[in-house]
């Protein structure tokens, strides 16, 4: 925070107190197991037992940790161990005293990454999984601590069980959004997926696709990168092909309610893309004529992008630039909590935000998008 | 003077073209197997794009007749060079001596029936990278014709461009003074990005950019500029307007786990603004000029961008491909000297 403070100018400075007064709302925080024991009052015991003897089955080379070895342990800010042990983000009231209070959270939306239940291969065990954590979620985080908001987590590729899965999670009426993952089986916009959509309209929950996953393809169109760095930046490609998939396949259109919320893909290359469809879309319009209206246009209406990783352009001020080609109104602020990469609400934006510009980042938008009253 | 960086003479097909600039083994097996019809998936003759609609010739692939290209895209456009592009898809094959056999085929012919028709066309060396060691004595074996300028690849092939076993047509490609043109287009061998394949030929078109980055990174974090320090890549129909933010990514993401690549010692952005190049159709930037011009400042060098049609393909109207919004000094830089620095062999005008 010293640090912050020197580098900001009077400006800035004004704005950190600004800030300390506003209440945040967090669109990307990660609760995690203790152990997976944690899990097993919400699941049978078959599957406990699956578990144990088989774990999971992602489509990556190792049992126990990531294709591409992180930055650091569990991807984790290294202050981030509860001294009580346990992973990063396991203990609540660790992180209670390390970032809902210190940052004023109001509200904080739950994404959970244990066990990449969107990209079990086992789909049975898949769905018991979804099940449990969904449970787990809502009883072991949000009812402690109400400001946490559960998102009902589904493997998007066992369709009929995701669909279940959100109706049931629905009818209780405490999950904010469906989340599913952008490496799926096949791109999100094919009609395989629409069933999901249909779902979440009904229950008046918006989409969240936060980055991650393991669909089975390599991370760029050239094949398999060697390095955490370019597996960590695909995940931005990862979501600029969602968009395009989506919008291209015609999903806004055909599902006019849906909100979609884009987690942790940054959103520095929301206009490059939204001007590279508009361009193409004019060539090719007669292959996709369900394709009515610019889809900038859609991308501007239907589409939120929460903010972490936050873009750092060279010249702190094409910023702003760029949050005037989005739109202000697009964007969440989200803090990553508790990953290396995690953006400080206090520090993230290195440029002066008026406080209307600030409210709306950091609360009203997600506010309005999850309907949090 | 303008140096158009990127056009495509068409080729009608394997048999009906390439039959006498193949060996007796390759004729005889063309002609019992009837191995033809290699166009790019990537660029199905007939659809808008490959071809704008006052440029399709009567009969024949588009880019196909010497005479129209002749006065489209050298008279027509004010060309004083043009740098053939042939997207044929020997590159795509499987089998690496087709592949080989093809590429060495294909390079002959733009030579005989192209470039010694026409004192301004120039062309890049369409090579195997299947097989990288004879990519290499492909090079070689051009290398003394001045007339090619450049080493093509795809974009979207098997693996990604930076790694190791490509290393030897870099050495090759740096020694002869030749950049590494790499162009829209895939072998088909994964996906056009990590989602999976789509369903249309717009979101495949789309993707192309993201693959243009990934080959970006992958080349700069395997260090091969490092490794190659007077090497040039040019990224051809790659789109433009994703650079700067791409790079302030590409740069953050670095500064994060650059203890991961410890042989990149300075910022991706500033390695990109001395390596790479990008060729300016289609240009996919924001309708208002004003966004345009603060879309080039973020690029932050005059440097970077390299004049091009896309001849056939469809990306602009009228006679004039540079793009609205571009400031005189840069339009100066990229139709001349952008180019003549890029191409090497290029030989400037007296």
């Amino acid at each position: 925070m010293a640090d912050v403070l020197e580098r900001a100018d009077a400006q800035g400075a004004a704005a950190v107190t600004a800030q300390d007064k506003l209440k945040v709302i967090d669109c990307d925080i990660h609760p995690s197991l203790h152990a997976r024991a944690d899990l097993y009052p919400f699941l049978a015991k078959r599957w406990q037992h699956h578990l144990e003897t088989y774990g999971g089955h992602l489509r990556t080379p190792f049992t126990s940790t990531t294709p591409y070895p992180r930055s650091s342990p569990l991807l984790a800010r290294r202050d981030a161990w509860p001294p009580s042990g346990g992973p990063p983000g396991s203990n609540l009231a660790f992180m209670r005293q390390q970032h809902l209070d210190p940052i004023n959270i109001e509200f904080g939306m739950l994404q959970v990454l244990d066990l990449l239940v969107v990209s079990q291969q086992n789909q049975e065990f898949g769905s018991a999984l979804q099940r449990a954590i969904n449970d787990w979620q809502l009883e072991c985080w949000s009812r402690p601590e109400p400001r946490l908001k559960p998102s009902i987590l589904v493997s998007q590729d066992h369709v009929e069980a995701a669909v279940a899965e959100i109706e049931r999670c629905a009818a209780t009426g405490n999950y904010v959004q469906v989340n599913i993952s952008p490496r799926a089986n096949e791109p999100l916009g094919r009609r395989r997926y629409w069933p999901l959509y249909a779902a979440a309209q009904a229950a008046n929950l918006p989409l969240g696709i936060h980055v991650g996953g393991y669909g089975g393809h390599a991370p760029t169109g050239g094949g398999w990168p060697s390095y955490y760095n370019e597996e960590h930046h695909s995940n931005a490609h990862s979501m600029a092909a969602q968009l395009t998939s989506l919008i291209i396949e015609g999903v806004p259109e055909r599902f006019p309610r849906l909100k979609f919320v884009f987690i942790e893909g940054g959103f520095g290359w929301v206009p490059a893309i939204s001007w590279r469809m508009d361009k193409h879309w004019q060539r090719f319009r007669d292959e996709v004529p369900h394709v009515r209206r610019p889809p900038s246009e859609t991308v501007r209406e239907r589409f939120w992008f929460t903010t972490q990783p936050i873009e750092e352009p060279e010249h702190a001020g094409d910023l702003r630039a760029v949050i005037e080609w989005i739109g202000v109104d697009r964007l969440l602020f989200s803090s990553d909590y508790p990953h290396w990469d995690y953006d400080d609400a206090h520090s993230a934006f290195k440029i002066p935000l008026t406080d209307a510009e600030r409210r709306k980042i950091f609360n009203g938008n997600a506010r309005a998008v999850y309907a949090l009253g | 003077m303008r140096i158009d960086c990127d056009i495509h003479p068409g080729l009608e097909g394997t048999r009906a073209t390439l039959l006498p600039y193949l060996d007796a083994h390759w004729q005889e097996q063309v002609t019992s197997r009837g191995i033809d019809g290699l166009d790019l998936t990537s660029y199905p003759t007939t659809m808008p794009l490959s071809c704008r609609p006052d440029w399709r010739p009567e009969r024949g692939k588009p880019g196909s007749n010497f005479a129209l290209l002749k006065a489209q895209a050298l008279d027509g456009l004010g060309a004083s060079y043009a740098i053939c592009n042939v997207l044929y898809g020997a590159q795509a094959a499987f089998d690496p001596y087709l592949a080989a056999a093809f590429c060495r085929a294909i390079n002959d012919w733009i030579a005989a029936e192209w470039l010694a028709r026409e004192p301004r066309l120039r062309a890049s060396i369409v090579v195997p990278m299947q097989a990288p060691d004879l990519a290499v004595e492909e090079i070689e074996r051009l290398a003394g014709d001045r007339r090619f300028v450049a080493v093509l690849v795809l974009v979207q092939g098997e693996t990604l461009l930076g790694r190791r076993h490509f290393w030897p047509v870099y050495a090759a490609a740096e020694r002869h003074r030749l950049p590494i043109a790499v162009h829209s287009g895939s072998q088909y061998r994964t996906a056009p990005s990590s989602i999976g394949w789509p369903s249309y030929r717009l979101e495949y078109y789309i993707a192309e950019a993201q693959a243009h980055q990934a080959q970006l990174l992958s080349l700069i974090l395997e260090g091969v500029f490092g490794k190659f320090p007077g090497l040039k890549v040019v990224m051809m129909e790659s789109g433009v307007s994703w650079l700067p933010a791409f790079m302030w990514r590409a740069n953050k993401t670095w500064k994060g786990v650059r203890v991961e690549v410890p042989w990149v010692d300075r910022p991706p952005a500033d390695i990109m603004r001395d390596h790479v190049r990008l060729t300016t159709q289609p240009f996919d930037a924001p309708p208002a000029q004003a966004d345009v011009e603060r879309l080039i400042e973020q690029i932050g060098s005059e440097r970077m961008l390299l004049y091009a049609s896309d001849y056939p393909h469809w990306q602009f109207d009228g006679d004039c491909a540079i793009p609205q919004g571009f400031p005189a000094s840069l339009v100066t830089r990229m139709c001349r000297d952008n180019p003549l620095e890029t191409f090497a062999r290029l030989e400037a005008p007296a």
